[in-house]
């Protein structure tokens, strides 16, 4: 792998989250300056800030987008306690020209009485839900019930996790064979609920959502969680960030009565576990077809990991800092091309070390 | 052979890891973000700026040659999956033989406008070849060898060409093939006295060019050969040549001594060169199953105590040993890209070659790595549609691989939706084609392109947004007093049904339409049936009575008694309940009222009259 390009990001303090939309030509930074900013990938491949505005009274720990059959919509959660939704709107011709745009607060959900540590959009198949979790233990899911008019958000479900929550994820399957499915993740350090994550199914009949599944041998404090794509597939997948990475796979189980009303029972096995991290991990991803997991961890490293077709798994690849100081003109080969505006503020980088050459030379 | 644990490769992200302890990250298509950040949220604050990282994995995708390698290899994919299996398996062969071929030639032909880094496609093509040779175009008994003679042939003057550009040699004696020192030794020979075993050993180099094989048995063959040999071996107990160099030499080397051989080193320039040469002249008629331990102890003479193997060689070595299984995998490790390790099974796995080697995941292994080879093609903005053929040839998993990712293809153009769409539909991933038209439905509805987003909506069966825009439309229309897009408005057809108030408006600006072109009592009907068949919303009645006046003023008449009466109570219906503003409607009301009642008259009249 190699480093295609640098952006500098300019923003004013520590980077916390950065999320690409749909469609990755666009892309949203979020950061402890309190604010965030949206970058668009023009014609040229070269990324422009469209729009920089300050979003919250404390930093800023996630973004993410909407799904774009909603249109242009972000959403932020916030130290200060709260998140927030925002719309782009089509701004004025003279705006188009210099390459901006604006973004307004559609609204702001205050009801968390702590550190709103995620935010996240449902499944596009339920409609445009919003759900956080906060340090107060509580996932609490907002729906606007009207698409056109983004002000009205409706508290639909609050969900009482009695542990301090740090991360959520859906399971993005949208399959009729099961409801919809969320799992938490803490990072209390209690030790009296000793499993850390919780995952909570929908029931149609009482219209609530009710707890599934404990993960009572994740005892160590989880720092993310993430379902991974569905492929069909009858079972779940779900990657976690604790100690180690750690990759579980829930097979549900058949219900015993035709019409028992619980929550489906889950058989729970490991897939994989790595510990090649050797300390606290911070956060795992998959990609689109989730053939590839991507981990961050106290030892400063992203690491990829390859399931192959006997399911065997594999690190792929590391990514490390160079431990370079961060120096305004002298790690890039070039800037690009005269004719780019000032507010792009981009820098290209080389394609610099470690390029892996392929090993093959004829004998 | 042992598994092979290949490190992972470090790559190092500049400017990061001095302050900040971790690494974030997000994937993107094609690639992933990285940025420096620390998660447990505490620690100095930075007054540098921080970067945003964009790291891709060293596939060659975007190079323009190696574009049309992948475009012409997927029409000989396309080509190979359509091969029917009803064909008898010899014809299948040499089907499949002239597929591998095909193959090559593409690959030979990128080495051709490709001037620098061809060493891999090189290494490629070798071992296709290779394996074509083996596996693929599988030869009769005992000419195996004949097959890797012309292999290693056609080798060495690729290596050998490529070699000779690119090191500017200026010395020929050092390209000099093998059969140059065959034809320079028969030179010595024939200026030596002749004696009746040099003359014999001159006739045999003469004919020991592959193509003599093929005027005799396997039996007779051997049977001549190995009289031969033991003359040659006789020769050299007895000390023949002792007195010519040369000539021992070259009577070592028909005997096959190795260590002679290995003296060639330089001419011979590889192990898999070696192990051709050596088994010429001591097993001509080697099969299959003996291939590997001369290959094997070939590469370890050769290389010597000291050279480790390369990827490469072992690879090769691989193939000899007939572990098909072995050479995918280690290609897989190898090479960055999968373009080859995904042809090359697909096309072993047609041949049935991967089950017949006992593996259980045969057309699974087959199936992962095209998967793979066109998810990698996805990321690309033209090659991505070559990726949808690739899904389409995975029974198992193709279909929800390209449902995932054809989501995510950016829809720049319109015409690049549609293109999207047009794919989808085909293969009726009904989801997908909703989901991409709400996308641009909404899109246009934000820039305010109404007509667009009408489209749009009628094409995802959206009936809640048509609806929206329709209103939109209507708003639009008591604002200006026009419609807009009546191309579209007037050719709706049965998309109108779509939603209620799509079918308001299509049927409204046909009332427009009728009463442009004259068509007063046909308008008339519509216009009526719009409020009686409820149709229309009550908060629209008011003005479809508005435009009912210049018809109800016309000379002759036109809404007849029964028409009239329903006016009426349809203004009275209005009146009573919609309105609270009765003073800016009531002059407008009063107008109707007399105007109705005047209708009325002369439309009783009318009816009332008897002609004669």
């Amino acid at each position: 792998m190699f480093v295609a390009k640098s952006i500098a990001a300019d923003h004013k303090d520590l980077i916390h989250d950065v999320s690409y939309d749909f469609h990755g030509r666009r892309m949203a930074t979020c950061s402890s300056d309190q604010s965030v900013k949206v970058w668009d990938k023009g014609d040229d491949g070269e990324w422009h800030c469209t729009a920089s505005w300050k979003t919250h009274s404390g930093s800023v720990w996630r973004v993410t987008w909407a799904h774009p059959e909603f249109g242009q919509v972000l959403a932020s959660c916030s130290f200060d306690r709260t998140a927030a939704v925002w719309e782009e709107i089509v701004g004025e011709s003279n705006d188009k020209q210099r390459g901006q745009s604006h973004w307004i607060k559609r609204t702001t959900l205050v009801d968390s009485r702590t550190s709103v540590t995620d935010v996240k959009f449902a499944p596009k198949h339920m409609g445009l839900m919003l759900t956080t979790c906060s340090a107060d233990g509580v996932v609490r899911i907002y729906e606007a019930p009207d698409v056109m008019n983004l002000s009205q958000w409706s508290l639909q479900h609050e969900i009482s996790c009695k542990l301090s929550c740090s991360c959520i994820s859906w399971n993005p399957s949208s399959s009729r064979a099961h409801p919809p499915m969320i799992a938490v993740g803490s990072d209390d350090s209690n030790v009296t609920y000793s499993g850390k994550v919780q995952i909570y199914e929908y029931n149609e009949n009482t219209r609530k959502y009710a707890k599934a599944e404990t993960l009572m041998t994740v005892t160590d404090p989880v720092h993310d969680i993430a379902f991974a794509p569905n492929l069909g597939r009858s079972f779940h997948v779900l990657a976690i960030a604790t100690k180690d990475v750690r990759i579980f796979k829930l097979i549900p189980m058949r219900r015993e009565s035709a019409n028992s009303s619980g929550p489906t029972k889950f058989e729970v096995q490991v897939m994989a576990q790595f510990d090649s991290h050797n300390s606290q991990v911070w956060r795992v991803s998959w990609n689109i077809t989730s053939t590839l997991l991507a981990s961050s961890g106290d030892d400063g490293c992203v690491r990829l990991w390859k399931a192959n077709y006997m399911d065997n798994w594999k690190c792929t690849g590391i990514l490390r800092g160079d431990g370079s100081p961060v120096n305004g003109s002298g790690h890039a080969a070039a800037l690009s091309a005269v004719g780019v505006p000032a507010a792009a503020q981009m820098v290209v980088g080389a394609a610099s070390a470690g390029r892996k050459k392929a090993q093959l030379m004829p004998g | 052979m042992e598994e092979v644990d290949v490190e992972p490769s470090t790559t190092l992200i500049p400017s990061a890891g001095f302050h900040r302890k971790h690494l974030g990250f997000e994937w993107g298509p094609g690639d992933l973000l990285v940025y420096e950040t620390n998660y447990k949220l505490q620690g100095p604050r930075s007054a540098g700026s921080p970067f945003v990282h964009i790291v891709r994995r060293d596939e060659d995708i975007c190079s323009p040659i190696l574009r049309k390698l992948f475009n012409e290899s997927h029409l000989i994919f396309v080509g190979l999956q359509k091969i029917k299996e009803d064909i008898p398996s010899k014809n299948k062969k040499s089907q499949f033989v002239s597929i591998s071929k095909n193959y090559r030639s593409v690959i030979r032909a990128c080495m051709e406008e490709l001037q620098q880094n061809v060493s891999i496609l090189l290494a490629i093509e070798l071992i296709w070849n290779l394996c074509e040779v083996l596996f693929i175009d599988t030869a009769p008994a005992g000419s195996l060898l004949l097959h890797l003679l012309d292999w290693v042939r056609l080798h060495k003057s690729d290596v050998d060409a490529r070699a000779r550009e690119v090191l500017q040699s200026d010395s020929p004696a050092q390209h000099q093939s093998y059969w140059d020192v065959v034809r320079n030794t028969k030179k010595k020979l024939k200026s030596h006295h002749m004696t009746p075993l040099t003359l014999e050993l001159v006739t045999f180099i003469k004919h020991c060019h592959y193509t003599y094989c093929r005027t005799q048995t396997l039996t007779e063959f051997e049977v001549k050969w190995r009289h031969w040999h033991e003359e040659c071996d006789r020769c050299l107990q007895e000390n023949t040549f002792a007195s010519n160099r040369h000539l021992e030499t070259i009577c070592k080397i028909l005997v096959g001594d190795e260590d002679t051989l290995l003296e060639q080193k330089e001419l011979l320039s590889t192990w898999y060169h070696f192990l051709v040469t050596r088994l010429l002249f001591t097993h001509p008629t080697i099969k299959p199953p003996d291939l590997h331990y001369y290959a094997q102890s070939s590469m370890n003479m050769f290389l010597g105590p000291r050279a480790s193997p390369e990827p490469l060689d072992i690879i090769l070595l691989s193939a000899f040993e007939f572990d098909l299984h072995q050479v995918i995998k280690d290609c897989s490790i190898a090479l960055n890209n999968w373009w080859f390790v995904a042809h090359l099974t697909d096309l072993l796995d047609h041949c049935k070659l991967l089950q017949s080697h006992n593996l259980h995941f045969g057309s699974n292994l087959r199936e992962f790595l095209v998967l793979e080879y066109a998810s990698g093609l996805f990321t690309h903005h033209s090659l991505w549609q070559l990726a949808v053929d690739y899904f389409d040839h995975c029974p198992e998993f193709g279909r929800v691989y390209l449902e995932l990712q054809i989501e995510r293809v950016p829809l720049d153009t319109e015409r690049k939706a549609i293109k999207v769409l047009r794919i989808c539909e085909d293969r009726q991933m009904s989801e997908q084609v909703r989901s991409i038209c709400k996308i641009m439905a909404k899109r246009a509805l934000r820039n305010n392109r109404l007509g667009s987003a009408l489209s749009w909506s009628i094409r995802a069966k959206d009936a809640a947004f048509a609806t929206l825009i329709s209103e939109r439309f209507l708003q639009d229309y008591s604002n200006k007093g026009s419609f807009t897009d009546l191309d579209l408005l007037d050719n709706l057809g049965p998309a109108m049904l779509l939603s209620d108030r799509l079918t308001f408006l299509g049927k409204y600006r046909e009332f427009h339409r009728l009463y442009g072109e004259k068509r007063f009592s046909e308008a008339a009907r519509l216009l009526l049936s719009l409020m009686t068949a409820k149709i229309a919303p009550r908060s629209l009645w008011m003005t479809l009575l508005t435009d009912a006046l210049p018809l109800l003023e016309q000379k002759e008449v036109i809404f007849s008694v029964d028409q009239t009466y329903e006016l009426m109570s349809c203004l009275e219906d209005c009146f009573s309940s919609v309105f609270q503003d009765e003073d800016i409607e009531s002059t407008k009301t009063e107008l109707l009222r007399l105007a109705l009642a005047r209708n009325l008259t002369m439309a009783i009249v009318k009816e009332g009259t008897i002609e004669t």
